[in-house]
């Protein structure tokens, strides 16, 4: 209805008042909704519909818009979270600024939650101070903005390496930064993969190899992101790359300088069931393919101390001057893929705090697993070599344990835990092996299948309970548990027991996420923007998270991940240019004193101290943290002004509206 | 007859936690008083605390400030710089004669809808037991400068 005395040359607001159906209608008097607003000063014309959102409902919109020549509109309807866009688009096709429509919550606000009269009072209310703020909207454009056509990618594990390759296919530079001396991640130390069993380390070199020889792709092993500034489409990454001390173009992997250097410290690699010396080369895989030079355990890079491995290396290779490098790039978009770690054994003081020879973790085992291992594939136990007749896997060890440990579910140990127990009894047929689990969780393509077939092998005992103790007697380890499906307590005499432990995330993820802005959840994984509908994307724009660094994850998933990440990344390194809001703050310089109390307030650094202070609007991400602190008024809000605010409390407060209790 | 006491309240929310949850209870149904008008903002830390001081003098017996939990604001540290805001505001409004449990801080993620609408159900039953906020014309506030943060 329009208002009979709407000022001419005043604001001309529009508010449309949505049914919803019976979701607002049933406990909201849209009617007097409508009469209450057509008779609010500024408004100059009221429509209701039963479905705003739909095609006619929009077209009641648009067709006010020209026909009242609208200068705003308020929707009054669902949360701005559902249609906001919708209604901005549909404002925008009828030529009205995008940014004179606002949304009036009624529906998850006010008519969902309320019933009987106060329910059309707050809805009127809630409206009436959507139209204040409309009235003191401006019309905005989006800030456009140019962007790198480069990709940082960080973590070269398999979730990394897919990304990268995904992003250089697409016809895109990356930059793949792994800290370690090769890429390959955690899959490299795999044995075999569940649940097809097929060689890890054959499937993944390939992908390593590619990754190495891409056209695209840029290499940094044993480099670390250092800082990263910028925003979406425009960060710029220090990068720094330690000296390897050895030219990777002339190495040949020959392995002279390992054999005469007089170092031996354990094998990070092999999880330190073997050593290594201070030049070594972490498996015969690796990518780049080529010796490292470990400064710290070195004897002192200097020919006078030692200077063993460059007298033999006939290539000349090693060069004790090599220093550490300093990468800068612009990139246009960052994935993170920093994996996972092991919940340190040693925080389990029930099963031996570490101490135990022969309670190994998992990755151990897959270590003694593998043909390039410690035992060459043959299983054996570290404490004297002896095959292991009997073999206690425990599932869920730190895992979905609140009180001491981690309270979620690693989700892929049930798995890999199958896994081992078969390959064990592959390997040792006399043998006998014990799972202890709490829950078998084999929600996979043909995980059930797999776990199924290690049930049905009558040497694989699965026995459902925790187990209570596990401690050394003589050679043997005693495993104490409870079998909770028969109740009877259970004592194994193994020579082996293998923890499933926790997965983590990497040491320095949360370090990492520091630089990035983005954030960790409690356990210190990287957090999502959304869990359903964002699940790549960390909540600052233009970085994307990928494998087990966002949460525990097996190859399928980890991968499948990377690949998002990389269309969520290449969706924006290939668009013409990007869009940042335009609702950002702005500072009003006659009012600036240039006491910079806004400066330190911005966690994102975009304001410049100086005679009056300066926003960049490309940083600024809106939050208005600055605009609350300045002491003269001078830091503004683009659409959310003080003055706004102000209004739409009076209003909100204002005189009752005749409904309800009035 | 007199009407029993209904307090008025705003309730300053932000968009991605509290505001989320607000929306959560609405998607869940729970019911809670409609004493409340929200107001979205992108963070907490938006919050003015002269729009507290407005809110009162504009006839609000209590306001309500609700934002993402500690370390889960969506722009790192606002709700961090609001704790401290509204701790200083309360000291202030204390000083005035006014109950600082009229200014109510929340965390509620956006997963919260429960807590949203328990949070809406309390705070309108403390506000009934302090009563309405008489402000006289005296009493009234100035700029709360002191409020604010300093270098
Ligand atoms: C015992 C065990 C057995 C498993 N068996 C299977 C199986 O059979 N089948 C299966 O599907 N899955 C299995 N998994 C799971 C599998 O290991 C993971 O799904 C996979 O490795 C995840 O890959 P990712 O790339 O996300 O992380 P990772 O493999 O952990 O790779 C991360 C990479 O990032 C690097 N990095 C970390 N921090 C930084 C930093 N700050 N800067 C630069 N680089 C960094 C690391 O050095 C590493 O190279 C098993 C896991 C375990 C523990
Ligand atoms: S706080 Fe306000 S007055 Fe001080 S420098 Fe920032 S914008 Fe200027
Ligand atoms: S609004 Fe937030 S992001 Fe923008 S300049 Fe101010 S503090 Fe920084
Ligand atoms: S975004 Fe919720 S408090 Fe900052």
């Amino acid at each position: 209805m329009p208002n009979p005395r709407p000022d001419a040359r005043g604001p001309r607001i529009g508010v449309f008042v949505c049914h919803c159906g019976k979701n607002i209608a049933g406990t909201v008097d849209v009617e007097r909704v409508v009469e209450a607003l057509a008779r609010y000063p500024g408004v100059a014309y009221a429509a209701r519909h039963e479905y705003m959102c739909s095609d006619p409902g929009q077209d009641v919109i648009k067709r006010a818009i020209k026909d009242h020549r609208l200068t705003g509109v308020v929707v009054a309807a669902c949360s701005p979270t559902m249609h906001e866009t919708t209604f901005r688009a549909a404002a925008e096709d009828a030529g009205l600024n995008p940014y004179l429509l606002e949304i009036a919550n009624i529906r998850e606000g006010c008519s969902w939650v309320h019933d009987g009269p106060e329910t059309t009072e707050k809805a009127i209310r809630i409206t009436r101070a959507a139209v204040e703020k409309v009235k003191g909207n401006h019309p905005l454009t989006p800030i456009e903005v140019g962007h790198a056509e480069k990709c940082l990618v960080i973590g070269g594990g398999v979730s990394g390496i897919q990304a990268a390759l995904d992003i250089a296919n697409a016809g895109f530079e990356v930059l793949l930064v792994e800290r370690s001396p090769s890429i390959g991640g955690r899959m490299a130390q795999l044995s075999e993969t569940f649940p097809t069993l097929d060689c890890s380390q054959c499937i993944l070199t390939p992908k390593m190899v590619e990754a190495a020889r891409h056209p695209r792709i840029r290499l940094l092993t044993y480099s670390e992101v250092e800082s990263v500034t910028g925003y979406l489409g425009n960060y710029r990454v220090v990068i720094r790359k330690k000296p390897t001390y050895v030219d990777p173009d002339k190495c040949n992997l020959c392995g002279d300088c390992a054999k005469v250097c007089p170092v031996k410290v354990p094998d990070e690699f092999n999880r330190g069931l073997s050593s290594r010396a201070a030049i070594y080369v972490p498996f015969p895989q690796a990518v780049p393919s080529s010796y490292t030079l470990d400064e710290q355990n070195c004897l002192g890079l200097n020919p006078l101390r030692c200077g063993e491995c460059a007298k033999v290396c006939t290539v000349g290779a090693i060069n004790y001057d090599m220093r550490e490098e300093w990468i800068e790039e612009d990139v246009g978009a960052i994935v993170v893929a920093t994996g996972y770690d092991l919940y340190g054994k040693e925080k389990m003081a029930e099963y031996g705090a570490g101490t135990v020879p022969d309670v190994i973790d998992a990755l151990e085992f897959e270590r003694i697993l593998s043909a390039g291992g410690p035992t060459r594939g043959e299983i054996r136990r570290p404490s004297d070599g002896k095959v292991p007749k009997e073999v206690v896997f425990i599932q869920c060890s730190g895992s979905r344990d609140p009180e001491l440990h981690k309270p979620y579910c690693s989700k892929i140990c049930c798995m890999y835990t199958a896994k081992h127990a078969l390959l064990y009894r592959h390997n040792v047929h006399d043998g006998t092996a014990y799972v202890f689990y709490i829950d078998i969780r084999a929600g996979g393509k043909e995980y059930e299948e797999f776990v199924v077939r290690a049930m049905e092998d009558e040497r694989i005992l699965y026995l459902r309970g925790k187990v209570a103790k596990v401690y050394r007697d003589g050679d043997k380890v005693i495993v104490w548990g409870v079998d909770t499906l028969t109740g009877k307590r259970i004592e194994v005499a193994a020579d082996l027991v293998v923890l499933a432990q926790a997965m983590v995330p990497s040491a320095g993820t949360e370090e990492l996420a520091r630089k990035l802005h983005i954030a960790c959840g409690g356990e210190g994984f990287l957090k999502e923007a959304h869990p359903k509908l964002r699940p790549l994307e960390a909540l600052t724009a233009g970085i994307f998270l990928a494998g087990a660094a966002h949460g525990p994850k097996d190859i399928p998933e980890a991968v499948a991940q990377g690949s998002g990440a990389a269309a969520k990344a290449i969706a924006i390194l290939s668009a013409p240019t990007l869009t940042h809001s335009p609702e950002v703050a702005e500072v009003d310089e006659d009012l600036c004193s240039g006491c910079a109390v806004c400066v330190p307030q911005c966690p994102y650094g975009a304001i410049t101290p100086g005679d009056v202070a300066q926003v960049n609007e490309l940083l600024c991400e809106g939050c208005g943290t600055c605009v609350a602190a300045c002491p003269s008024g001078a830091m503004r809000m683009r659409n959310q002004t003080d003055d706004q605010v102000k209004r739409m409390i009076r209003v909100a407060l204002g005189e009752p509206v005749g409904v309800g209790r009035g | 007859m007199a009407e029993a006491f209904e307090p008025k309240i705003v309730a300053f929310l932000c968009r991605w936690c509290a505001g989320a949850g607000a929306d959560l209870a609405g998607t869940s149904r729970l019911h809670y008083p409609p004493n409340a008008i929200p107001i979205r903002v992108n963070c907490s830390g938006r919050v003015d605390m002269e729009w507290v001081v407005e809110a009162f003098r504009s006839g609000a017996d209590g306001v309500l400030i609700g934002g993402c939990h500690p370390g889960d604001c969506h722009y790192v540290s606002g709700n961090y710089k609001t704790r401290r805001r509204v701790y200083l505001l309360r000291k202030v409004l204390s000083e005035m004669g006014i109950e600082p449990e009229r200014v109510r801080l929340e965390w509620v993620s956006a997963t919260e809808g429960a807590k949203f609408a328990r949070v809406m159900r309390e705070f309108v039953a403390e506000l009934k037991g302090l009563g309405p906020l008489h402000l006289e014309a005296a009493e009234r506030p100035a700029e709360p400068i002191a409020a604010r943060e300093r270098v």
